[in-house]
């Protein structure tokens, strides 16, 4: 599933600053709630991942040994040890596990380059983390946090369905 | 028949017993086990946990120490086969002849099984390793047509078991020396085919091309499906044409022949697969499981979405209905 165009180009408006400091703190919030998200990693800690979303004008560089996440506008990040690429959507649900990998990879919807080595240890440490981005992130909307993790579980329900 | 199911992390393990496995198998997190993929596998913590899961469940766990012993680092895979047995795994998955000796010595009591890595494809082979290490099931390689396995079970006096989906391994098993050819690793001394430090992907317009340890292995069209970067799927020129010489990227199953195999004596089914995600393993678990109890009539609804998971988006039947001998 592609991401809404009039929603892709509303958060590709968007500063690179504000964008940097919101993933930042997403990706805070994922590591205290997974504080052994990277340790699958093993030696692959140190090798820094690329996540470039086909549909989003941002690529995301991942660095689990800081740990940390810079955020680029497309086209503009450096070189990464290992890099994929496919629709936001494909690239969250692999994060959370939801969909596999491999089937995925058969299907052509995402596309992978760089050291499969390194690649593959984060894949496979990620499908056993647990992640689930309505429960992890809700937590930061306070009070909010029940509705606001009721909605994103529909909104994920209605993306993944029909994804292989 | 039982449903034997894999588990590569421990997340996995869990969707398996979820979704119906009467048996997870899985290994350790080294070169003892033929899927010794970077992040993948158990340490001896997540093992013991898994089997505690597991046995509280009314599900068996069998750990695979299947691949084949390095002279002088033997003390690996014992202490392996040590850890498996005091962590109370339900049968031990063999392949090398000298490990099974060790723990049928060590352990007489232990249950053991031959891995399809043992490549015992024939009554004097399978009697073989029942007499001599009490072995009680044996992993059939995907080398048989039905009628080869319902005639080899009338010979042999132990289980057997018998792939039904998933990957496809159209070699020997165990003996298989394809990515030792290219890499210098195997799934037999190293647990990895086509290890993923060899394998290399690039995008050629809207071509994605395929490398292992240097060579381009495949080149895939717009669309079109992919396999694994093994070179038994790889493309190869043979006179002129452009073809698969082994076989095409397509997995297994089998569950089109499900009453034949339970009337051929089979004791087990086996799903390929520990190198998948979790997501892989609860759907493929969960839909066989409903298929072997349903009518033969409603098995094609059932295991039909399965194929969008294959290698290749395509599953075969592979050596067990040989059209092409």
């Amino acid at each position: 599933m592609q991401l809404p165009r009039p929603l892709a180009a509303s958060i590709n408006c968007l500063p690179l600053p504000l964008v940097q400091r919101a993933v930042a703190l997403v990706f805070r919030q994922v590591l205290a709630r997974h504080p052994g998200l990277f340790d699958r990693l093993g030696p692959y800690a140190n090798r820094r991942f690329r996540f470039d979303p086909t549909d989003l004008g941002f690529s995301f560089v991942v660095y689990p040994a800081g740990p940390d996440i810079t955020v680029y506008r497309a086209g503009k990040a450096p070189p990464a040890s290992a890099t994929v690429s496919g629709p936001l959507v494909t690239l969250l649900a692999l994060l959370e596990g939801q969909i596999d990998g491999d089937a995925v990879f058969f299907s052509r919807s995402l596309s992978v380059s760089g050291d499969m080595e390194a690649m593959l240890a984060l894949r496979n440490g990620l499908d056993d983390c647990g992640f689930d981005l309505p429960r992890d992130l809700s937590g930061l909307a306070g009070p909010f946090a029940p509705p606001l993790q009721r909605l994103a579980e529909a909104i994920r329900a209605r993306a993944l369905a029909g994804m292989v | 028949m039982e449903l034997i199911c894999p588990a590569g992390t421990p997340a996995a393990y869990r969707e398996a017993v979820e979704a119906g496995a009467d048996a997870v198998y899985c290994g350790f997190r080294n070169d003892t086990n033929a899927r010794n993929f970077p992040g993948l596998n158990f340490t001896t913590e997540e093992m013991g946990t898994a089997i505690a899961h597991g046995r509280a469940r009314g599900v068996q766990t069998f750990v695979a120490l299947n691949t084949f012993m390095r002279a002088g680092e033997e003390e690996v895979w014992y202490r392996a086969a040590d850890d498996a047995v005091a962590l109370g795994a339900d049968a031990l998955i063999l392949a090398d002849m000298a490990l099974m000796d060790y723990v049928a010595t060590t352990y007489p009591d232990q249950r053991l099984h031959v891995s399809v890595q043992a490549s015992a494809a024939n009554a004097d082979a399978v009697n073989f390793l029942v007499d001599t290490f009490a072995a009680k099931r044996l992993v059939l390689p995907r080398v048989l047509t039905v009628a080869e396995i319902a005639a080899l079970a009338r010979q042999v006096d132990c289980e057997l078991e018998v792939f039904a989906f998933g990957g496809l391994c159209v070699m020997a098993e165990g003996r298989c020396s394809l990515s030792s050819y290219i890499t210098g690793q195997s799934p037999n001394m190293n647990g990895v085919c086509s290890p993923a430090s060899h394998v290399r992907y690039r995008e050629e317009g809207h071509d994605m091309v395929s490398e292992l340890g240097g060579f381009t292995i495949n080149r895939f069209g717009a669309d079109e499906p992919a396999g694994y970067p093994t070179l038994c799927k790889g493309r190869f020129l043979i006179a002129e044409e452009d073809a698969y010489a082994f076989e095409d990227p397509v997995s297994l199953d089998v569950m089109d022949h499900l009453e034949a195999l339970r009337a051929a004596g089979v004791s087990a089914l086996k799903i390929e697969g520990r190198q998948r995600g979790k997501a892989y393993v609860a759907e493929v678990v969960s839909r066989l499981r409903k298929a072997l109890s349903a009518p033969p009539a409603e098995r094609p609804a059932q295991l039909a979405q399965l194929r969008r998971l294959s290698e290749g988006q395509r599953t075969t039947s592979g050596a067990y209905e040989k059209k092409w001998r």
